[in-house]
């Protein structure tokens, strides 16, 4: 339980994937105008980034190390996830055509989010996950886990930034501050917000 | 190649379409790596490298590549190249190698590379698709380093590690800062590019209908 809330309170706060290891910002800033793109693009980025860790993961730890082909895993890992956010997109246009009208298009964009490839290479790196979650050993169920809350923290970032748009837009700011300039500026508000939580703990 | 046509290819990479502060591409890296000049200057000549190679060889292979595989094989090229950059920097420039981090894999899906690949080296001659390269990973490295240098001076009293002085603003060198910095920087190179282009604008205008003021007058010939 105790890693449970640690990998909780770390995937989601105090090290979120966008503002705090600005992973993904891309579609942070290009998918933002409204709450509902926004929250589509979340949910999407999150089913990806669960089934990302529940395939990559294992492909490193039982196949590539093994053979020392630990080089090969760049190019292991974007093909595994160009193939995977297809066959989701054919599942769920198969499965739930409701669903894929909602976020169907913003699946083909999740191949080169980096937010993607970004946990697939965060889980492996057996330091880096022990330093923000504090634990002893990395299994797959905790990568499994730290690609969903990471993905729920991905959501949490870019709604609360579309929300902000949506008043922001309305403001009569200078003419070259428009669009991403106050974006950013924006956006360094809340990552002064989630700062707040390194002092957590 | 003729210069108008080399011109155009630096202008364009460097200025017009810069994709830092133009087009606003490969932002992870550029929030992420521009915490020191050194830094910048690191992840900007990475780029740069990969960019000019993964260029020749898509040009190169253009009419090889059948065009609904394009964007799995400039993937796998790109991949390729960052896979051999990732082995190189760790075997001689280890510090660099772990100051980059994650963000050296990440350049397999930067933006810049994939963009210039589909939009540029696969319709263009190899020698073009050499210098868009080279400009457009400049133009990069440019506002890597520009940016890095801001954050360094103003956050840790240092201009490429060399200590200037004590005083230090330690939101410059947070992640706050960093979109800050970044979202001022764009605001200001718009503004000085609007500046020029309404410049640029008034002269054509003037010359159409022929009431440029003398001292103005482009000379003929």
């Amino acid at each position: 339980m105790g890693t449970f809330m640690m990998i909780v309170i770390s995937a989601v706060f105090v090290s979120n994937f966008v503002v705090v290891q600005f992973l993904g910002i891309c579609p942070f800033l290009g998918v933002s105008k409204t709450t509902s793109g926004a929250l589509g693009m979340g949910v999407a980025v999150t089913l990806v980034m669960t089934v990302t860790c529940l395939i990559t993961y294992p492909i490193y730890v039982y196949i590539l190390t093994p053979l020392e082909l630990e080089y090969m895993e760049i190019i292991v890992f974007i093909f595994v996830i160009a193939a995977l956010v297809q066959m989701i997109e054919k599942v769920i246009k198969k499965f739930s055509p409701p669903l894929y009208n909602a976020m169907g298009i913003y699946l083909p964009l999740i191949t080169t989010n980096c937010a993607v490839l970004g946990v697939a290479e965060t889980v492996i790196d057996t330091s880096l996950m022990m330093d923000q979650l504090g634990i002893t050993s990395v299994n797959l169920g905790t990568a499994v886990l730290y690609g969903f809350f990471a993905g729920v923290g991905f959501t949490v970032a870019i709604v609360l930034l579309s929300g902000l748009r949506e008043k922001v837009d309305f403001l009569d700011t200078p003419k070259s501050l428009k669009g991403f300039p106050v974006t950013m500026v924006t956006a360094c508000f809340m990552a002064m917000g989630f700062y707040v939580f390194n002092l957590i703990g | 190649m003729n210069t108008q046509k080399f011109r155009k290819i630096a202008s364009d990479g460097l200025l017009t379409n810069n994709p830092t502060f133009r087009l606003v591409l490969g932002t992870c890296p550029t929030l992420a790596l521009t915490t020191s000049a050194f830094n910048g200057v690191g992840m900007g000549l990475a780029v740069t490298f990969i960019l000019i190679c993964s260029n020749v060889l898509i040009s190169l292979l253009r009419k090889v590549i059948p065009n609904s595989v394009r964007i799995p094989a400039f993937v796998l090229i790109i991949a390729t190249f960052v896979t051999i950059v990732r082995m190189v920097m760790e075997k001689f420039i280890p510090d660099l190698y772990s100051s980059l981090g994650v963000f050296l894999p990440l350049i397999v899906v930067n933006c810049i590379i994939l963009g210039r690949a589909e939009s540029f080296a696969s319709k263009n001659d190899v020698l073009s698709s050499a210098l868009d390269g080279l400009f457009t990973g400049l133009g990069f490295t440019v506002a890597l380093t520009l940016m890095g240098t801001v954050r360094e001076i103003l956050g840790s009293g240092s201009f490429f590690g060399l200590a200037l002085w004590d005083f230090k603003i330690a939101f410059f060198t947070s992640q706050a800062g960093a979109f800050f910095v970044y979202g001022i920087f764009i605001a200001l190179f718009n503004a000085v590019y609007s500046y020029f282009e309404r410049k640029q604008h008034r002269k054509t205008f003037l010359a159409e209908f022929d009431v440029l003021p003398a001292s103005e007058k482009v000379k003929e010939g």
